[in-house]
This record gives C-alpha cells, sequence and structure tokens, in this order.
C-alpha cells in the first residue's frame, strides 16, 4: 500500500495501461511539455516520448474527433479536456459520432475511447468553468459515464475505462487532485458498473457519486451524531448504473436522498428517482428527494457559491425529511 | 508579406495509364452507382426505402476514379455516400439491403441510406451531421503514420462542409502533425438549396488550405481518368509522408439535394448543360468508343451485365428479412 495523491494515482492507471498496450496513448492541451494543467501527466512525455504524449492546440472538437477515428481503426486514445467545460465544442464528436458509431456500423466498428478531465465545481470559477456535465452525457446509449472519489477508485476504474471497447467519459475534479488515499502496490481493476457501499446503514440511503461522496461523508457523521444510520450509495459509474445495488439499498432502509452536483432539471438524479419510483414503489417509505445544485448558472462570489452546491447540513436536513424527523 | 509555405502536388501519379480493359472495368462501376441510385430512387417513390435518401447521380466519376487510385486505402464519407461505398467494393447486395433497412444490410438495417460501413473494404462511413466526420479521417490518419501502414485516408464531404468548425480544425490538425488524410470537397455548388455564390466569398473551397499551408488542388471530376490521375497524385504525395492534401473536385448533382427536394432553386437550363457537355458516364463511353475503339456491343453488354447485378440487389433486398426485434440491444455496447 501507498499514501499517493489522486493526480499520481491516475497517472498511475495511464502509464501501467500504456506500458501493457502500445495502442494506448494521451492527447490533449499541455498534457505533455507542461506535464498537464494539473499535472496528472506529470513526467510521462519522459517516459513515452511525443508520439504517445500528444500536446494540441486548443481545439476540443479536432483532437476529440481524432481519437475517434484513431479508435476506430484498432487505437486506444486517452482524450484529455483540460476541463470537462471544454468537451462542449466537442460534443458533436462526442455524442453523434463516438456514442453512435458502434450501433450504426451494425458493431463493424468499435471506438475504445476514453474522453477525461476534471468535472464539475471547483472554487469561484463562475458559470462558464463550473459545469456538472454527467447528465449531458449520461443521456446518450452507448457512452458510458464513470467518476470516483478516493484514489482507489481513481486508479482501478480508469484502467478498466482504458481497457473497455465503448467510448467511457471519465469524470474528474480539480478539488480532489490533491487529496490522497491508500492504493494497493500490486495491480487491480475495479469494473464498471458496480457501485461501492461507502459506509453502510439501516435508515435511509444517500445515493451520489465523485466528491460530493465527501458530502455526504460528513452528512453520514451528523446523523450518527443525531442517531440516525444512513447508508452511502457511491454509484462510481453513472452509466450503466448499477440498479441492482441501488434497489438493494433501498429495499433494506425504504428512504433515499440522492445528491448530486449540476442542476436538478433532467438531471442524473431524476433519472435515480425515476428509477426509484418504477422499481422500488413499494419499498419506499417517503418519497425520494435530491440535494442538488440550486437551478441557476454558478455564481463567482464565494458566498452564493456556497449556496449553490450542495452541502453536508443541506444533505442531514433532506435525511431528516424523509424519515419525518423534520417537516 | 510572408509567403504561403504551402507545398505543391506531383504533376504526375505514377499509376500506369488505363487501357481498354481498365477504362472499361471504371466505366462499368460508374454504371453500376447509376443504376443502384435509379432503383434507390424508384424504391423510394415505392415506400421501400425509407427515411432520407441522398443519390450521388452525375457524381459517379469522383467516387469511381478516385477508388482507383486508393483500392486498398481508408475511406470515410458523409451522407450522399452509396456512390462511395460501391465504388470501394462493398457489395451492391449489402448496400441495398441497408436502404431498404433489411438485417441483410452493411449495418445490418440499423444505419440505413447515410450510415453504410464495411470494415472489410476499409469503408468507415456515412454520417449525417455535415462536416462532422472530417476529424475522424486525422484518427485513421494518426493510426496509419503510428503504425508505418503506407496506406492514406481519404475524407469526402461537399462544399456545405467547408463552413464547419469541424472542418476547419480538421484541416489545422492535419497540417500541424503531416497526416497522410486526402481531404476531397466534392464541390456540386449546392449545399442542399443555398447555391455556392449565397454560402461563400471564396467558391474554389481548396483554397481553404491556403490558410494551414497545405497542399491543394482544385480540378474538373468529370473525366474519371483525370479524377484517378490527380487522387492517385494526391494519394501519392500523402502517403510518401509529405501531409494531407485538400482537393476540390467539381462535380454536378443531378438530382436534389435528397428525394424530397425538387432542386427548384437551380437556374434555368443548368442540369441541361451539365447533362449536354458534363455527364461522366456519357464523357467515358465517348472515349472508349472513339479512342480506345471499343464496341458498341462491348458497351452494351457491360450495361447488361450491370442491370443483372442492380436487380439482383434489388431483389435480394426485397427478399431480405427485417432486422430481428430480439437484437434491437445488441450493438449499444461493445463487449
Amino acid at each position: 500500500m501507498a499514501l499517493i495523491p489522486i493526480r499520481e494515482a491516475l497517472r498511475a492507471a495511464m502509464r501501467e495501461e500504456m506500458q501493457r498496450d502500445p495502442s494506448v496513448f494521451l492527447m490533449g492541451e499541455e498534457v505533455a511539455q507542461y506535464d498537464g494543467a494539473y499535472k496528472v501527466s506529470q513526467g510521462m512525455l519522459a517516459e513515452f516520448g511525443p508520439d504517445r504524449i500528444v500536446d494540441t492546440p486548443i481545439s476540443e472538437c479536432g483532437f476529440a474527433g481524432l481519437g475517434i477515428g484513431a479508435a476506430m481503426v484498432g487505437m486506444r486514445p486517452i482524450i484529455e479536456f483540460m476541463t470537462w467545460n471544454f468537451s462542449l465544442v466537442a460534443y458533436d464528436q462526442i455524442v453523434n459520432s463516438a456514442a453512435k458509431i458502434y450501433q450504426m456500423s451494425g458493431g463493424q466498428y468499435k471506438v475504445p475511447i476514453v474522453f477525461r478531465g476534471p468535472n464539475g465545481a471547483a472554487e469561484n470559477l463562475a458559470s462558464q468553468h463550473s459545469t456538472s456535465v454527467e447528465s449531458l452525457y449520461a443521456h446518450f446509449p452507448g457512452l458510458k459515464v464513470v467518476t470516483y472519489a478516493t484514489a482507489y477508485d481513481a486508479k482501478g476504474l480508469l484502467k478498466s475505462a482504458i481497457r473497455d471497447d465503448s467510448p467511457v467519459c471519465f469524470l474528474e475534479s480539480e478539488m480532489t487532485y490533491g487529496m490522497k488515499g491508500e492504493v494497493p502496490d500490486e495491480e487491480y481493476l475495479i469494473p464498471l458498473g458496480k457501485a461501492d457501499i461507502k459506509a453502510e446503514g439501516s435508515d435511509v440511503t444517500l445515493v451520489t457519486w465523485g466528491k460530493q461522496v465527501f458530502t455526504c461523508q460528513a452528512a453520514v457523521e451528523t446523523l450518527k451524531a443525531q442517531g440516525v444510520s444512513a447508508e452511502l450509495l457511491d454509484l462510481r459509474t453513472i452509466r450503466p448504473l448499477d440498479r441492482e445495488a441501488l434497489f438493494n439499498s433501498v429495499a433494506k432502509t425504504g428512504r433515499c436522498v440522492v445528491v448530486q452536483e449540476g442542476y436538478p432539471f433532467s438531471g442524473v438524479g431524476a433519472e435515480i428517482v425515476a428509477q426509484l419510483q418504477e422499481h422500488c414503489f413499494d419499498l419506499l417509505d417517503a418519497p425520494v428527494l435530491r440535494i442538488t445544485n440550486r437551478d441557476v448558472p454558478q455564481p463567482y462570489a464565494t458566498n452564493l457559491e456556497k449556496l449553490v452546491m450542495p452541502s453536508a447540513e443541506r444533505v442531514v436536513t433532506a435525511a431528516r425529511r424523509v424519515l419525518g424527523l423534520e417537516r | 508579406m510572408s509567403e504561403l509555405p504551402t507545398p505543391s502536388l506531383p504533376q504526375e501519379s505514377g499509376l500506369p495509364p488505363l487501357d481498354a480493359e481498365g477504362l472499361l472495368k471504371l466505366y462499368r462501376e460508374m454504371v453500376l452507382i447509376r443504376r443502384v441510385e435509379e432503383l434507390a430512387a424508384k424504391a423510394y417513390t415505392m415506400r421501400k426505402i425509407l427515411g432520407f435518401c441522398h443519390l450521388y447521380i452525375g457524381q459517379e466519376s469522383v467516387a469511381v476514379g478516385a477508388a482507383s487510385a486508393t483500392p486498398d486505402d481508408y475511406w470515410i464519407a458523409a451522407y450522399r455516400e452509396h456512390g462511395h461505398a460501391l465504388a470501394k467494393g462493398v457489395s451492391a447486395n449489402a448496400v441495398m439491403a441497408e436502404l431498404f433497412g433489411k438485417a441483410t444490410g452493411t449495418s445490418l438495417g440499423l444505419g440505413g441510406s447515410m450510415h453504410i460501413f464495411d470494415k472489410d473494404a476499409k469503408f468507415m462511413g456515412g454520417y449525417g451531421i455535415v462536416g462532422g466526420h472530417v476529424p475522424l479521417a486525422n484518427g485513421v490518419g494518426w493510426a496509419i503514420k503510428q503504425r508505418n501502414e503506407g496506406r492514406v485516408c481519404l475524407c469526402y464531404f461537399g462544399d456545405g462542409a467547408a463552413h464547419q468548425g469541424a472542418f476547419f480544425e480538421a484541416l489545422c490538425l492535419a497540417q500541424l502533425w503531416k497526416l497522410p488524410v486526402v481531404f476531397i470537397c466534392e464541390n456540386n455548388f449546392y449545399a442542399m438549396g443555398t447555391s455556392i455564390d449565397r454560402q461563400s466569398h471564396l467558391t474554389d473551397m481548396s483554397l481553404r488550405a491556403n490558410g494551414v499551408g497545405m497542399a491543394r488542388e482544385q480540378l474538373r471530376g468529370f473525366d474519371v481518368e483525370h479524377v484517378r490521375e490527380r487522387v492517385g497524385a494526391a494519394a501519392k504525395f500523402a502517403r510518401e509522408g509529405n501531409g494531407p492534401v485538400m482537393l476540390e473536385i467539381i462535380t454536378y448533382r443531378h438530382r436534389g439535394h435528397s428525394m424530397s427536394d425538387p432542386a427548384k432553386y437551380r437556374p434555368k437550363g443548368e442540369l441541361e448543360e451539365y447533362k449536354l457537355n458534363s455527364e461522366p458516364l456519357a464523357l467515358t463511353k465517348r472515349r472508349l468508343e472513339q479512342d480506345f475503339g471499343v464496341s458498341a456491343e462491348r458497351i452494351a453488354a457491360v450495361h447488361q451485365e450491370v442491370e443483372a447485378i442492380a436487380e439482383e440487389a434489388w431483389n435480394f433486398a426485397e427478399s431480405s428479412p427485417d432486422p430481428d426485434p430480439a437484437t434491437l440491444y445488441d450493438h449499444v455496447y461493445a463487449e
């Protein structure tokens, strides 16, 4: 075991997969000579050379599309977006090409590609640099959407994403690149599509993913002090959704709060609520609530931004409401 | 003012000149595209083919000439691609079955007219977002270069696509990394119903390449031998590691943008003028007869042979089964 920051866990995942498979390469803005805007790819240029660690012009549509074409003929590109906000100028490439080529070619052309980069709000980056894109990509059959909270999950999931034969959108966070966690010395993989119970509990299920896992961990502690046993389910993969783990947890607790970054309207949380009411209606003892970003473009000012984001306090209140402890 | 650092294409392709049999083979391929497209039009009016259907009639010399210069290279095209697929060697049966939405189609009936793919023929689609597929060609070029395959990727699009951001970004990256890609703008003068002079200040789309320092050429595309020669020269240039090429090939579609377009926007007499003087099949037929001494009987035999293939394609498509509903979810995620 080694205690390493998440950026090093991600780097280790990419290095191991690149050592293992010569068809894997990393391409994006500032990934090579600059060592990555957030130093995720630090040192990789020296190890793998400029044909496999590739700096690009500011041209997301161009290099995302390049990655897709290369994947179609057997390479395994990792395309880094400096942030997922910038992926929107490449949205057509990901949605209309990457997601659909396998199906519209009748299964002839696979697109084994990973798009990765930081997602969601960091701090005081204002509206254009704070978008949570998971619902924008999880909407489409053909794409997988994966995220993590811990260094252990980050490494194991990214390795699986690189080996996956379908396009994967891999969502990271600027806020947690420096957060340390235990990572085994020996190789391991975490399968895509498997949620993880980060805290066991019996009274209410908190469903979340990404860095909101940490918001929920704080809420679990507060609730525990109040005598409430909350289960924390980290989805890790948003699509395909681990419905079995979700339904099993809600079957046990009978109550659920979904905690997500991003807007409530047509968000991933709305999908989870729909799934629960379709499949677990009789198991629920209370309506499912959502804690999300407030429904406004991200404000810059610190006090307003804090107001917008999910917080442990908001999660605790929602959990108490579904338990009938508060109105 | 600095000079444009634009390289020049070779004067010659290095391909051996076509003899009578060679040219007759290309003529046969053009006639096959023509007849398959005419049958597709008929099937469309009978509602056997549905959705959008964009015909290539009038432009056959472009795809056929290019295919003869790049038989083992990768091709990627837009949505007016039945002709490209046939020229690249995709079977007429499978193309027609795809248009009919049948399980025996190139894409198992999942793609339709705009999404024909055939991995064995290195035919990589078939895309419906104008300009959206152009960046993909660079990825194929990237893989070719990394693996020293000695191939090129030909990327087809229309004059309409030459206004899209994806197209411009693709040109920038291709030239930056000297990728073995030949970009082919088939300028048929109309982006759907908008004529070229209403789309663009510059009407030679190959001039777009000057902005990135890419080798470029504009040529007329009605003579299949000329297309073969110039696409061959471009492919040779790219294959030898000199970087990408942007060609504008002037052509003309005889039908509307799609089957639902009566093409009322054309000036009076324009179509008739092209049919009279710039009709690819007629030009090649005349050349075969006048310069190669090919008999009218040989040419008639080619037409007969093609007729049988096209009718067989119709019958094959019509008699093929619909996709099995049980397979609906089979090709969403690759395992």
